[in-house]
């Protein structure tokens, strides 16, 4: 049974590849399952997770719950043309409850916590830092600031402010090019992966 | 009514969570709301996947360019319900978990779900080649500058990065390319996240205000609704 399957997978697997080629039936096929499955599988998983995980067999004397589930079915009534925008309540609780939780969250993490670490002694909180540890202090205060300045918009972009927004887009770039790096580097790490799957599990010519 | 209604829970329910932070007894109001998000994104799900089955059988119905791979998505996506919801396969009974190894359920997502995904994904190191290819020409400063970063984070996680630089002496280890991909991490490209960081976190805190205020409504759509 096993080997049967490790032979679907190794059918999908140069499916999608035969991409590469071009738009061809074999790929449009791999993708028709991949749609299929997946919208499965995710609504099995929130399906056991949730409904029967949290609500049925988790719920203990949380009546509190019961909102939630008709908060859910509420969201059900966009397959009434008539009453549809009934539907509109449980979106605008989850917009507002998101709303509320990432103003504080964001705010804390994203904004507070950044500026915390970033205003710090250059020299180090007893004056120990070495120069290694200076230079990058300096770099991050400087470059933080810099990238600061280059997104703020209210103001245009020249003379001494323009230079600082200038130094901000050298950060940035520095930013992009390091996530630009590693996301190659895990695309590779993907396709490694495949391969080895194809040349090794599959073909048995990797031992 | 079909507005009010919504901007009212909007307003309510976003204040309710803000001040929850600083009334200790709401604390827990976060954890609540977000079991109620749990239980709503299920049933979110069933108008997702009501919506993919009414999609496909239209597009049967109607012979549409393409109809053939819509039974295939179909069958596959009723395939893993029936294997999810009724456990087919499962080694245990019914009360064991779904994702059980031996189960239909479980075998799907091994040898179907997560090939086909993880070779998409592989895909994409193709077409990033050819992306790289356009980013990597220094067609000015900022450019260079992104190529210069993006190559030594490259070079600096392979055993050749390391190869190629180990010459340099001890005194000055920084140059070598593997340091220097951990200096740019640490130092350049932290300040640059922060900044990015900081600037997500004002926009995320303003584009709340507008909705909890009621200024931002699109996610209402129309009235025709």
């Amino acid at each position: 049974m096993e080997h049967f399957a490790i032979w679907v997978a190794a059918f999908l697997t140069m499916g999608i590849f035969s991409f590469l080629y071009k738009d061809n039936a074999w790929y449009k096929l791999c993708e028709a399952i991949f749609v299929g499955i997946s919208a499965g599988y995710w609504f099995v998983t929130l399906f056991w997770d949730n409904i029967y995980g949290k609500f049925w067999v988790g719920k203990g004397d949380d009546s509190m719950l019961y909102i939630g589930a008709f908060l859910g079915l509420l969201m059900l009534m966009r397959l009434v043309p008539k009453i549809g925008w009934i539907s509109r309540w449980p979106l605008a609780f989850i917009v507002g409850a998101t709303a509320g939780f990432y103003l504080i969250n964001y705010f804390s993490s994203n904004v507070m916590r950044q500026v915390e670490d970033t205003i710090m002694p250059l020299l180090g909180p007893d004056y120990s830092a070495g120069a290694y540890d200076i230079i990058g202090n300096i770099v991050i205060a400087v470059g933080t600031f810099s990238g600061l300045v280059y997104f703020f918009f209210s103001k245009e972009h020249k003379g001494a402010f323009g230079a600082t927004a200038k130094v901000g887009i050298f950060f940035l770039m520095i930013t992009f090019g390091a996530s630009f790096g590693y996301t190659v580097m895990s695309r590779m790490s993907l396709l490694i992966g495949r391969l080895d799957f194809l040349f090794g599990d599959w073909l048995g010519m990797i031992k | 009514m079909k507005r009010q209604i919504p901007l009212f829970i909007t307003f309510f329910v976003g204040t309710l969570l803000i001040l929850s932070v600083f009334i200790p007894p709401m604390e827990t109001l976060g954890e609540d709301f977000t079991l109620f998000f749990d239980i709503i994104a299920v049933f979110a799900f069933f108008l997702g996947g009501g919506n993919l089955v009414r999609v496909h059988v239209t597009k049967l119905m109607k012979r549409k360019p393409d109809w053939g791979f819509s039974i295939v998505t179909l069958v596959g996506f009723a395939f893993i319900l029936a294997a999810g919801l009724f456990k087919i396969g499962n080694p245990g009974d019914i009360a064991s978990s779904v994702t059980a190894e031996g189960s239909w359920f479980q075998e799907s997502f091994n040898y179907i779900l997560n090939p086909l995904q993880s070779t998409m994904y592989a895909l994409l190191a193709f077409f990033v080649a050819s992306a790289s290819y356009r980013a990597f020409r220094a067609k000015n400063r900022e450019a260079t500058i992104l190529l210069v970063a993006a190559f030594i984070i490259l070079l600096g996680r392979t055993p050749f990065g390391m190869a190629l630089t180990a010459w340099i002496p001890e005194s000055f280890s920084i140059f070598q390319i593997p340091n220097l991909a951990i200096w740019i991490m640490n130092s350049p490209n932290l300040a640059g996240q922060r900044a990015i960081m900081i600037g997500i976190g004002l926009g995320v805190v303003s584009m709340s205000l507008r909705l909890i205020l009621g200024i931002e409504r699109t996610y209402l759509g129309d009235d025709r609704a």
